[in-house]
């Protein structure tokens, strides 16, 4: 079944079962691997994209549910790595193995979205969908809170 | 060390006219061979990292080791930069392949573990760095024609000091290749560091902040196929038998093989291969460990617990001054097995063609994988090309080969590259994991109040004796028993004993390996001698280390920055321990509060104190010591294996949680200058964690936490 969404700005049309995750499209069908697999639960966060602005994980989003929307992953957020939340995770040095970073760095990009000056509280509650076994997260406190205080945040 | 840089002239050249104009510098490591599994032959030509200087200045250094998060790629860059005068924004790392040039140092083979890498490395790469600086400026005076003396370096270019005349390395590569190479190149002094000892931020967060960093489960090539493998729920079992049909039917599935391991559906994409195995009809011989469960395991440890072991350590009589003690204490402490769960499950993608083998893997062990390939192919070594990708974390879980032995089935079968990928749950239920040790502590205090005896027995699985079969000496797996073996507590009388006891459920080495149980077991049992001698826990270490000026440096050094003489405020409890392993001490104070009512407890500071010696990028030390307390801290409070009828009963994160930002703590890492070490770093702040948490709730409840996971009951 064809299905048609918009993928960091360009139409993309794939032809797989409709049941296939999201997650499985963008990295095995379109070969975008940014997106990691890590549970397949939505339990890690690990493959965290935006769907219509909204963090959510694309392991348990089947294909057909994304059809005419709009997806942003990794990829798309900035052209160069400039996005104020990138910028801020190379300034505070937080990934290690960085194998979750793509998701944690999706998660913490539609926080700032919708709450530009968040509070720990709500780092918390935006963050804690997000595993790091490098434990990593002090750092990505503080980088939200860096990236926060940059007007380009949205 | 007495290493000295040499270099084979042909095999120099060769490498330089591969490279085309670049320069190519490698160096001879005739260094310490601490080897488990065999030593290098003598004549070994060993070349153990290499330099490639481009025409635009660029500096590319081939990394010996794996990046697994431990940034051993940007200390390896710096201490390079550092040596050979590099512009640090013009370096550039690549992965090496898999060759005996590239042997660790400390293993004899070549392999990332044990925190050995900047221990291993620093030295010959730093006299690499020298060498190469050298010619360069031999070939800049040269064309100058002026004295070498009256050049020197700086942002990878030669300057005439006296004018500032300058040319760049890149400019100077085609001639500097053909110069002698020195026999001993004069190294900087290290009052001079410009690089080394600053903080650095980390090479490879550009790659990993856009997505474009290769983890091996990324790697793509033409015609490649993706598999996924059903294997034997309990641990050791067999296929008996299998339907292949309905698997068969999935759209994508391509195959139903079955391999050494299990039954693999191999598909177009990874969801349809997953999908295909949810379809297989298998039926299992579940052998000999389908008996096997968590409280089986845990019977035999203790019943093993009565028995003598192997003899680690034995200073003075213990027996005898247990015998006439005073005042004696008592305990048995445990902890379960643990899972890896690095956040990439584990993967690896092979293409085996009849002239050669690629094996694309995110793998700690090059040298094993090229061995593997060899044997499973029937190539010669050298016509398996190893390919090391980013490691999504690795701690121990990819020294393992079961998923490179899967992929090369997989291609051999199928003709084609196959990629096998585990889901969380294979990840979760076929690991090896942690071992579940049981220790039984006795200790005396003599009439005088002076503790004066302290016995030991561990009952664990060994580790080593699958991995190096043969490593064992004298019955005792070192890292078993390291932690309490290598404790330096002034005990006149001290011993330790192994009794090896195998469960059937396969162990690995886990991030800090024995220290990870054992410095647990040593800490929280010195709280509970301090507690009976009536001492305060940080007077009590001070005075059993009199004789260990840096471990007991970082015990004082955590307290005071803890403000351990001021009481913590209401509600507070603060706990501290101390453990040296792989040449790093690491004393942690942690600070806590209990809510009694819900049983529940919340680390709130971690106050950390890290002696590693001499070190590269104190960011990646401090980094390092905040993700290892966050590790450590998952094993103290949620982590744990367990076995019903031979299989793991857990399966993915909801019941094998890790900690999570909202449960972190603050943690606050200073550092000791020192000329000494260097230590490892990557390890050695996972062991005080736990030991630390549980002396804050042992300060707290007066009750000592004696098996991990702390369970609400401990709470009370």
């Amino acid at each position: 079944m064809a299905i048609t969404f918009t993928l960091n700005g360009e139409r993309k049309t794939v032809d797989v079962d409709p049941q296939m995750p999201l997650l499985w499209v963008l990295r095995d069908t379109l070969n975008m691997t940014g997106t990691k697999f890590g549970c397949g639960m939505a339990l890690c966060g690990a493959c965290t994209v935006h769907i219509n602005g909204e963090a959510s994980r694309s392991c348990i989003t089947p294909i057909s549910s994304v059809a005419d929307k709009k997806i942003t992953t990794i990829e798309g957020l900035s052209a160069d790595g400039s996005h104020p939340v990138q910028k801020a995770w190379i300034e505070e040095d937080v990934p290690q193995c960085g194998y979750c970073q793509s998701g944690q760095i999706m998660s913490a990009a539609a926080l700032l979205a919708k709450k530009s000056n968040p509070s720990d509280a709500d780092i918390d509650d935006a963050m804690s969908g997000n595993i790091c076994r490098c434990g990593t997260y002090q750092r990505i406190r503080k980088a939200i809170h860096r990236a926060a205080s940059q007007p380009a945040a949205r | 060390m007495a290493a000295t840089p040499l270099l084979d002239r042909r095999e120099f050249l060769k490498k330089s006219a591969a490279g085309g104009t670049a320069l190519v510098i490698g160096f001879y490591l005739p260094g310490k061979y601490e080897a488990h599994a065999g030593k290098p032959p003598k004549d070994s030509t060993a070349i153990n990292a290499w330099v490639q200087i481009a025409p635009d200045d660029s500096v590319t250094l081939l990394i010996d080791k794996s990046e697994m998060g431990q940034g051993i790629s940007t200390a390896l860059a710096m201490v390079l930069a550092e040596e050979l005068d590099l512009d640090w924004k013009k370096v550039k790392t690549v992965f090496a392949p898999a060759a005996p040039q590239y042997f660790n140092p400390i293993f004899g083979l070549q392999g990332t573990g044990g925190s050995s890498s900047v221990r291993g490395s620093w030295e010959p790469l730093a006299k690499a760095g020298a060498a190469a600086r050298e010619m360069l400026i031999a070939t800049a005076a040269k064309r100058w024609n002026i004295e070498a003396a009256a050049c020197h370096t700086e942002n990878s270019a030669v300057v005439q000091t006296e004018n500032g005349k300058r040319v760049g390395y890149g400019a100077l590569v085609e001639e500097a290749a053909k110069m002698p190479v020195p026999v001993a190149a004069k190294r900087k002094d290290a009052k001079d560091y410009k690089i080394v000892g600053k903080p650095t931020k980390r090479i490879d967060s550009p790659a990993k902040v856009t997505g474009k960093a290769t983890f091996g489960i990324d790697v793509r090539r033409p015609g490649m196929l993706h598999a996924v493998v059903a294997r034997c729920p309990v641990i050791g079992g067999k296929v008996k038998s299998f339907d292949p049909a309905k698997a068969k039917a999935v759209r994508g599935v391509k195959d139903v093989l079955q391999i050494s391991t299990g039954v693999a559906v191999i598909a177009d994409n990874t969801w349809s291969a997953s999908e295909g195995r949810n379809a297989l009809a298998i039926t299992w011989n579940e052998g000999a460990n389908a008996s096997v469960s968590s409280d089986s395991i845990r019977k035999l440890y203790h019943a093993q617990a009565e028995k003598d072991g192997a003899i680690a350590r034995k200073d003075g009589e213990a027996s005898a001054a247990l015998a006439s003690a005073a005042k004696k204490i008592e305990a048995i402490y445990e902890v379960p097995f643990l899972a890896h769960a690095t956040m990439e499950p584990m993967n690896c993608t092979a293409d085996v063609r009849a002239d050669g083998c690629d094996i694309i893997a995110p793998t700690q062990f090059q040298t094993f994988v090229q061995m593997t390939g060899a044997k499973l192919t029937g190539l010669k070594p050298e016509q398996v090309r190893v390919e090391t990708t980013y490691l999504g974390g690795g701690f121990g879980r990819r020294a393992e080969q079961d998923f490179v032995v899967e992929a090369l089935e997989l291609s051999k079968a199928m003709k084609a590259p196959v990629q096998v990928t585990w889901t969380r749950e294979d990840d979760m239920q076929h690991d090896f994991y942690r071992p579940a040790v049981l220790v039984k502590m006795e200790a005396g205090f003599d009439g005088s109040g002076k503790l004066a005896a302290w016995k030991t027995r561990v009952v664990a699985p060994s580790i080593m004796s699958r991995f190096f079969p043969g490593s064992l000496k004298n019955g005792i797996d070192e890292s078993a028993v390291e932690g309490l073996s290598t404790l330096t507590y002034d005990v006149p009388n001290f011993f330790v004993d192994y009794v090896l006891t195998e469960s059937g459920i396969p162990v690995g080495f886990w991030r800090s390996v024995g220290c990870s149980h054992n410095g647990y077991f040593a800490e929280c049992f010195v709280d509970e001698l301090a507690r009976a001698a009536g001492k305060d826990p940080v007077e009590f270490r001070r005075s059993l280390l009199q004789k260990d000026a840096r471990k007991r440096g970082v015990v004082e050094l955590a307290a005071e920055k803890a403000k351990w003489g001021v009481p913590p405020p209401v509600g507070r409890y603060r706990g501290i321990a101390v453990v040296e392993s792989f040449g790093t001490n690491v004393a942690q104070v942690a600070e806590i509060s209990i809510d009694r009512k819900a049983k529940t407890l919340q680390v709130h500071h971690v106050v950390a104190a890290v002696d590693c010696g001499r070190f590269v990028n104190p960011e990646t030390i401090r980094s390092q010591i905040e993700g290892s307390i966050v590790y450590g801290l998952t094993a103290a409070l949620k982590g744990e294996i367990t076995i019903t009828g031979g299989r793991v009963d857990q399966a993915n994160f909801n019941d094998y949680d890790l900690v999570r930002i909202n449960e972190t703590p603050h943690v606050e890492v200073h550092i000791v200058q020192s000329n000494e070490g260097p230590g490892g770093i990557g390890e050695p702040g996972t062991p005080p964690i736990a030991p630390a948490v549980c002396n804050a709730i042992f300060a707290a409840t007066g009750k000592p936490v004696r098996r991990l996971p702390i369970r609400p009951e401990d709470l009370a």
